[in-house]
C-alpha cells in the first residue's frame, strides 16, 4: 500500500513530534507522583502547572479554570452532571440535533430519565435555529450545551451570541469545543460561556487526554471521586505524560493558528473547489461562510461512501464518510439527516479533515485518484444510469 | 473497518458481470436510495434453458456489490429451478462469510433474484406480502418471519443484519421481538378454544389417537387395540395380543389409553373394553 496520505484530522491527529518529545522523559526518568511530598515527585507537579499555563493561554482563560480530565467524552460527562447537579430542581436540557454522541447520547439517556430536552434543528445548511433555543429557555433549564463546530461539516455555530443570551437568562452554558480548539481562535476571557470541552487528539497531543474549561465562578460538582487531585474537582492520578503532552500541543496549536487558517484552508479550498469541479453532481454539505478551515464534507450523488472509502484505501488515501454501512448502523449520519441532506447524497457523503501536515502534492493526488473511483462506481450504479436517462 | 474475506475484496474490487443486459428475460429490482443499498439484475436465458448470462448494477457498499457479484457467477448455467433455491446464506458461503452486520446484502441478492425469475414466469410484480413493521426501511411481518425461519435467528440484533428491520428508530422492536417469538414457538399460545366435535369428527380423531399415539406404544409390548364403537363419550375398544390375557390390562386402559384420549380429543371420554 501507499504511504497513507491522512486527511482525517476531525478522527484523530498525529502526535507532534515536539510533543512526543516533551513527553517522553516522564514515561522514564520523570515517574515520580505530582502529589507527593519529596522533590523528585513534586517537580512534576510544577511541569504540569506550566502545562497547565500553556492550555489556559490558548483558550484565554486562567490557569485555575483549567480542568484536566481523560477525553472529550469525559469532559462533556463532567459538565453536563455538573450543572444538572448543581441544580437539581431544574429539570430541561436544551442541546442541537447535530451534537457529537459524548453529548448527544448522554442528553438522549437524561431524556429517557426524568429530564425534558429540546433538540435544537438546524437548515439544510447545517445552521442552528436560534428561535427554537431562545424559545425553549425557561426557569427550569438546567443547561443549554451547543458544540462550537461540527465534526462531520465543520459548520461553525454563534456560540458566544448564545452564551451571552443564555448567560442573561441565568442559565449555564456549556460547549464542546472538540474541533474547534486550535483551528479557529477562541478567547473565554470575553466569553459568557461556562464550560468548555477539548480533546488532545484532535490538536496532535496523544489520544486519552482532554480538557474540561470552568469558569470562575460556575457551580460545579465533580464527575470522579476520590483523591485531591485537580482541587477536588477531578479525582485520579495525573495521566502525567498526556498533560505535559497536551500543554505543548496547546503552545503549538497558539502558534500554528495562522498557518491553519492560511495554508491548510488553501489546501483544502482547492481539494474541495477541484473536486466539485471534476466530479459532476457534487456538492458541498454544511455552511460554506461560517466553516472550520480544515474541514470540508463533500456529498458525491448516488454512489455509497463505505465503497469510496474502500477504494480510496487502495490509494492510501484516508478519509472519513457520514454513510450508514461504515459506521454499523443502517442511517447515514445524524448530522446530515438533520440537514435534510437527501438520500442520493448522504449515503456518498465524504469528509475530508486536513491539518498541517498536509502537502500539495497530497492534495493533487486526491485531485487525480478520486473523480475515476466516482465515476467507477457510478457505472455500477442503477441510480447513476436512471439519472444519466432523465437527464439530471 | 469490516473484516471482510478475500473474497468479498476480491469481488468488491473486481466485481464480474457489471452492467445491464438490454433483451433480458428476466430482470429483478431491490432496495432504494433512502435504504442505503440496491440492486438491479437481469440474465438472459439460453436455447438449453439454463442462465447463459447474468449482470447487475448495485448501489451500495463493498459487501453489497460483492454479494452481487457472486450471485451473477453463481446463478450462471443453473436452470430457473435451481437458480430459484439459492439462499442468501449460499451467496454468503460463496464469499467465505459475510460480518453479520452485512448479511442483508446476501438478502438483498437472494431477493432480486426471486423477483426476476417471477418476472420471466410472468407473475409479474409481487405484492409486498404482509404488513409493514419496520416503517424506516419498509419491512414486513413476512419478511422477518421468513429471515428468521431461513437463518434461525433468535435477537432483534440479528433481524436487523439480516433485513435491516428494527435499524432506524427502533420504534419496531417489540413487534419485532413478538415476530421472534411467534415463529420460533416461544409466544404464550392462546388458549385453545373448545369447539365442539361433530361425531364423525370425534370418530376419526380417536381412530387417528389410537393409530398414532397408542397402538405402537402397546405393539412395543405385543399388545393391540381395536377401535369398535363410539357411543357419544364411550369409546368401546378391543384389547388383543398380550393386552387381551394381561391382567394389568384395566390399569392400561384407564391410566394409558384413556388418559391419552381424554387429552388428545375430549376430555368427557371414557374407554370401555368390549
Amino acid at each position: 500500500m501507499d504511504a497513507p496520505i491522512y486527511m482525517d484530522n476531525n478522527a484523530t491527529t498525529r502526535v507532534a513530534p515536539e510533543v512526543l518529545e516533551a513527553m517522553l522523559p516522564y514515561f522514564s526518568d520523570l515517574y515520580g507522583n505530582p502529589s507527593s511530598m519529596h522533590t523528585f515527585g513534586g517537580q512534576v507537579g510544577q511541569k504540569i502547572d506550566a502545562a497547565r499555563a500553556h492550555v489556559a493561554r490558548l483558550l484565554g482563560a486562567f490557569p485555575e479554570e483549567i480542568l484536566f480530565t481523560s477525553c472529550g467524552t469525559e469532559s462533556d460527562s463532567t459538565a453536563i452532571y455538573a450543572a444538572i447537579r448543581s441544580n437539581p430542581d431544574r429539570k430541561h436540557i436544551v442541546t442541537t440535533r447535530v451534537e457529537h454522541p459524548a453529548v448527544k447520547n448522554l442528553v438522549e439517556h437524561l431524556g429517557k430519565n426524568g429530564y425534558q430536552v429540546t433538540f435544537v434543528p438546524v437548515d439544510r445548511q447545517g445552521r442552528l435555529d436560534l428561535d427554537v433555543l431562545y424559545d425553549s429557555l425557561s426557569d427550569d433549564t438546567a443547561i443549554v450545551s451547543v458544540m462550537w463546530a461540527n465534526n462531520e461539516t465543520g459548520t461553525i455555530f454563534p456560540v458566544e451570541e448564545i452564551a451571552r443570551n443564555v448567560r442573561d437568562r441565568g442559565i449555564v452554558f456549556h460547549t464542546d469545543a472538540v474541533q474547534a480548539v486550535g483551528k479557529i481562535p477562541i478567547n473565554m476571557a470575553n466569553s459568557a460561556v461556562n464550560m468548555l470541552s477539548l480533546s488532545g487528539h484532535k490538536l496532535h497531543a496523544p489520544k486519552g487526554i482532554g480538557v474540561l474549561y470552568i469558569r470562575k465562578g460556575t457551580r460545579f460538582s465533580p464527575f470522579l471521586m476520590g483523591g485531591h487531585q485537580e482541587r477536588g474537582r477531578r479525582a485520579g492520578t495525573e495521566n502525567t505524560a498526556s498533560i505535559i503532552g497536551m500543554g505543548r500541543a496547546a503552545e503549538l496549536a497558539m502558534a500554528g493558528m495562522e498557518v491553519e487558517n492560511s495554508r491548510v484552508k488553501a489546501l483544502r479550498d482547492k481539494l474541495e473547489a477541484e473536486l466539485l469541479k471534476r466530479v459532476p453532481n457534487s456538492m458541498v454539505n454544511g455552511d460554506p461562510e461560517n466553516r472550520l478551515p480544515n474541514t470540508t464534507s463533500i456529498a458525491f450523488e448516488y454512489v455509497e461512501g463505505e465503497a469510496i472509502l474502500l477504494l480510496m484505501d487502495q490509494y492510501g488515501i484516508c478519509a472519513s464518510s457520514g454513510s450508514a454501512c461504515t459506521s454499523g448502523s443502517l442511517e447515514p449520519s445524524h448530522v446530515l439527516r438533520a440537514m435534510g441532506v437527501p438520500f442520493t447524497a448522504a449515503h456518498g457523503s465524504i469528509r475530508f479533515s486536513l491539518s498541517v501536515y498536509n502537502t500539495a502534492e497530497e492534495v493533487d493526488r486526491v485531485i487525480e485518484k478520486l473523480p475515476p473511483i466516482i465515476d467507477r462506481l457510478r457505472q455500477m450504479s442503477p441510480f447513476w444510469h436512471e439519472a444519466q436517462k432523465s437527464g439530471k | 473497518m469490516w473484516d471482510y474475506t478475500d473474497k468479498v475484496k476480491d469481488h468488491f474490487l473486481h466485481p464480474r458481470n457489471v452492467g445491464f443486459i438490454d433483451n433480458f428475460d428476466g430482470i429483478g429490482e431491490v432496495g432504494s436510495l433512502a435504504c442505503g443499498d440496491a440492486l438491479k439484475l437481469t440474465f438472459k436465458l439460453g436455447p438449453d434453458g439454463r442462465i447463459a448470462d447474468a449482470k447487475f448494477q448495485t448501489f451500495g457498499c463493498a459487501s453489497a456489490i460483492a454479494s452481487s457479484s457472486a450471485l451473477t457467477e453463481m446463478i450462471k448455467g443453473m436452470t430457473l429451478d435451481e437458480a430459484a433455491k439459492v439462499t442468501n446464506e449460499d451467496i454468503a458461503n460463496y464469499l467465505g462469510g459475510l460480518p453479520k452486520e452485512k448479511m442483508h446484502c446476501s438478502v438483498m441478492g437472494r431477493d432480486a433474484m426471486e423477483k426476476a425469475i417471477a418476472y420471466y414466469r410472468g407473475e409479474g410484480e409481487k405484492k409486498i406480502d404482509g404488513e409493514i413493521v419496520c416503517e424506516c426501511f419498509g419491512v414486513t411481518d413476512k419478511q422477518i418471519e421468513r429471515a428468521v425461519k431461513e437463518n434461525g435467528l433468535t435477537t432483534i440484533e440479528e433481524v436487523t443484519d439480516y433485513v435491516k428491520a428494527g435499524g432506524g428508530c427502533g420504534h419496531c422492536h417489540d413487534k419485532i421481538q413478538a415476530i421472534i417469538d411467534t415463529t420460533l414457538g416461544n409466544a404464550p399460545k392462546p388458549p385453545k378454544k373448545a369447539e365442539p366435535l361433530t361425531n364423525i369428527q370425534k370418530i376419526k380423531l380417536i381412530d387417528a389417537t389410537l393409530e398414532r399415539e397408542i397402538k405402537p406404544a402397546l405393539n412395543q409390548d405385543g399388545g393391540d387395540i381395536e377401535l369398535v364403537d363410539v357411543d357419544g363419550n364411550r369409546v368401546l375398544v378391543k384389547l388383543r395380543g398380550t393386552c387381551a390375557s394381561c391382567n394389568k390390562s384395566q390399569l392400561t386402559l384407564k391410566h394409558y389409553v384413556e388418559a391419552k384420549l381424554k387429552d388428545l380429543v375430549s376430555p368427557d371420554l371414557v374407554v370401555e373394553e368390549v
